[in-house]
């Protein structure tokens, strides 16, 4: 069963504003759905969206993201998450009880983190928390820079494409939405998931992506 | 743009393994592409594509007045543009030290080596002379611009035709030349020198050492760069290094030059 | 070379064997460079522009910023090495006031509440100069907008109309432009033929004005088309 894809440029009409209503990556415009985004046209229901091909991490509450730390202040540290604004981790949002002054001892400038967008306000003000389970400080290990519109690609259906990567590697793999990938383990096994990974990112628009990816994992793995 | 620390923790454990972050031997060379005379309306121009990294160098030729201390040697003035296009850590605005160390390193390893034979520039002792004049942009960067812009700058060089037509002083002809002289960049971090860095490589290198030998393998420039030091002996180390990825650079330009012989400009 | 001795229009053929409503040969190519969000490499006649998009990012300095949308900053740059007499690097003055109507040409078609207090640099290189560079540029900016994933409303599209020994001209060369008798490029988003950039120099009748914009908007067109090809082309063949 192969689907159809269409890709579409912005500006391309997609269908009519009266039967269907706009989604992602699209915008009405008198009686029409037009595409803003270059990408791949997906209906759902009554939604047209588009599926974009590039593009920056547009933060969303909730996501779990990898950041860098840029600053430490003095209750706070800001991080670069790979997105158009920077955002903030306070000590009041970390499982660590952290004096004021000495944000330093636990996390420095060039340390990774593994953490979850809080909050974000109207002028776009983003605040992480490291409070739940899965948010940590990132030892050791390789971080990937990927398309950040290339990550549910990563992830694959269900975390279908995910689970492939970690049965043939025996690594330690963490996709954050931002687009950074942490990946832990031996280092040439390292190399064969990035990869393994740069080659989802380019052909990520393609159908048929998991089944080639096992066939490459398999063969590369000898 | 941040760089994580444990970057530099990983770039270094491979090292100590014998390999680099893109499978290279400390000694290699990433491949390189070379496109001359792309660029109609410079009298000499080529793009080296070292890996990733983009380099376009364009030759200008005009008129103009000698230095004092040398009245019948034609000028020679090289610049580079290290523009925000190449890459998201470059700012607008005038070139700052960066840039400005790159230019005059390309520029001593010409001008030392004596490549263009300025004495055969003068047209007029004292009062007119050509001014040769080198503009390297970079279009992409991913490491090691100082062997990137130096190899599109000789090959810039070696598709200079003077427009003595345009200024009524006969017919055209080829720059003069002498053998061109190669740099090699080595980068060290941890207790690792790799040559030809790329960009991670660069990115969390302690010091850097660029060096051009010419045809006889002789030292014609040097330029050590960044906070960290190096050891006497890894100089000796590095320089042996250099004086042989250096014959193998000069035989790739070679093949390259024997074939491209017909080539004319575009 | 006096105006009076080059005849720029000869049995309606015009220097370079070109009908007065023909555009020069354009070739695109989108996304070859690699440390930028978007790019674009463009061949008109022979201009050569390269265009890296960069963004939305953050913009800096803080008090820059426009809380209610995002900035587009085009910079406009000539190559020391694109013209006959090489140019001094750095923006002069006639870069800045491109630089300046191209940013607020792309600025009418990117959707920029998205992204409110960053920027969309859009950083413009010419590489080799042979008249029309700027309507060179914006028409790679645009595909460089889009290749960078911007959300746009549409495609903005750029060419010039001109006047030479009386006859209306699309797409000047260098000798049209510098001995003709009009000049004026223009941008559109061609979906709404909305106009994002004009300017003239030169005189026209009020007549050869109207006539002028229709030719030059015909021809935008059919720029659009070259770079609607040149995206889909990059996706194109191997969509499975």
């Amino acid at each position: 069963m192969t689907e159809k894809r269409t890709i579409v440029i912005p500006g391309t009409v997609l269908g009519e504003a009266e039967k269907r209503k706009p989604g992602t990556g699209t915008f009405r415009e008198n009686n029409n759905i037009y595409a803003s985004r270059l990408g791949i046209k997906v209906e759902k229901g009554d939604y047209i969206n588009i599926i974009p091909l590039s593009g920056v991490y547009n933060p969303s509450v909730g996501d779990n993201v990898i950041g860098i730390i840029t600053e430490c202040q003095l209750s706070s540290w800001m991080a670069d998450i790979n997105a158009p604004y920077p955002a903030m981790l306070h000590v009041n949002q970390v499982p660590w009880k952290v004096e004021f002054g000495s944000t330093g001892q636990y996390l420095n400038v060039g340390d990774s983190i593994i953490a979850k967008i809080g909050l974000i306000n109207e002028s776009k003000k983003i605040e992480l928390s490291m409070e739940d389970r899965g948010s940590r400080k990132i030892d050791t290990g390789i971080i990937l820079d990927i398309q950040p519109q290339k990550v549910p690609r990563v992830i694959g259906k269900n975390g279908s494409m995910i689970a492939l990567l970690k049965k043939y590697s025996n690594c330690w793999i963490f996709v954050g939405q931002n687009g950074r990938i942490w990946i832990k383990g031996e280092s040439d096994r390292i190399d064969f998931i990035a990869e393994a990974i740069r080659k989802i990112e380019k052909e990520a628009h393609t159908v048929g992506l998991t089944s080639r990816m096992e066939t490459f994992l398999k063969e590369r793995q000898k | 743009m941040s760089i994580s620390t444990i970057k530099k923790d990983y770039l270094v454990k491979l090292s100590k393994e014998g390999r680099r972050v893109d499978d290279r031997k400390f000694d290699e060379y990433r491949p390189i592409k070379i496109k001359k005379g792309i660029i109609g309306m410079a009298e000499g121009s080529a793009q080296v594509e070292l890996g990733n990294t983009v380099v376009l160098a364009g030759i200008k030729m005009l008129l103009g007045e000698p230095y004092p201390d040398s009245p019948d040697k034609g000028v020679l003035v090289t610049a580079a543009e290290l523009i925000p296009l190449a890459s998201p850590t470059f700012e607008s605005g005038p070139p700052r030290e960066n840039a400005i160390e790159l230019a005059r390193v390309v520029d001593r390893g010409i001008r030392e080596a004596k490549v263009i034979q300025l004495d055969k520039l003068c047209i007029e002792p004292n009062e007119k002379v050509w001014v040769v004049f080198m503009d390297l942009h970079i279009l992409d960067y991913d490491g090691n611009l100082f062997d990137a812009c130096s190899l599109a700058a000789l090959s810039a060089l070696n598709t200079t035709i003077i427009p003595n037509e345009r200024f009524e002083l006969g017919k055209n002809e080829p720059l003069p030349l002498d053998e061109s002289p190669i740099s090699c960049t080595f980068v060290k971090y941890g207790d690792a020198i790799v040559i030809d860095p790329s960009l991670d490589e660069e990115e969390v290198a302690d010091a850097r050492l660029t060096i051009s030998l010419d045809k006889e393998g002789s030292v014609r420039a040097i330029q050590k760069g960044l906070k960290g030091t190096f050891t006497v002996k890894e100089i000796e180390t590095i320089t042996k290094i250099a004086q042989e990825q250096v014959k193998k650079i000069r035989k790739f330009l070679g093949d390259k030059d024997g074939k491209n012989k017909k080539e004319k400009k575009g | 070379m006096n105006k009076n001795e080059i005849q720029l229009i000869k049995k309606g053929k015009r220097i370079d064997g070109r009908r007065p409503d023909e555009i020069r040969p354009i070739d695109i190519q989108v996304g070859i460079l690699n440390r930028a969000d978007g790019s674009c490499y463009l061949e008109w006649g022979g201009n050569k522009v390269i265009v890296a998009v960069y963004g939305p990012r953050e913009l800096l300095p803080k008090h820059l910023q426009d809380s209610t949308c995002a900035k587009v900053n085009a910079t406009y740059n000539m190559a020391a090495f694109s013209v006959e007499d090489r140019k001094r690097p750095g923006p002069d003055r006639r870069s800045r006031e491109i630089s300046k109507v191209t940013s607020e040409a792309l600025s009418g078609v990117v959707f920029t509440e998205q992204f409110p207090r960053a920027t969309i640099d859009v950083y413009i290189e010419v590489l080799n100069a042979q008249a029309g560079t700027r309507c060179a540029g914006i028409t790679a900016a645009a595909v460089a907008l889009a290749d960078a994933g911007i959300p746009l409303r549409d495609i903005p599209v750029s060419c010039a109309v001109g006047k030479v020994d009386d006859t209306l001209v699309i797409d000047l060369t260098k000798e049209e432009d510098n001995y003709g008798q009009a000049d004026m490029p223009i941008a559109i988003a061609p979906r709404t033929e909305e106009i994002l950039l004009l300017q003239m120099d030169g005189h026209l009748t009020m007549e050869e004005f109207n006539t002028g914009l229709e030719l030059v908007i015909d021809a935008c067109k059919k720029v659009s088309e070259i770079q609607k090809k040149a995206l889909l082309n990059k996706y194109g063949s191997s969509l499975g």
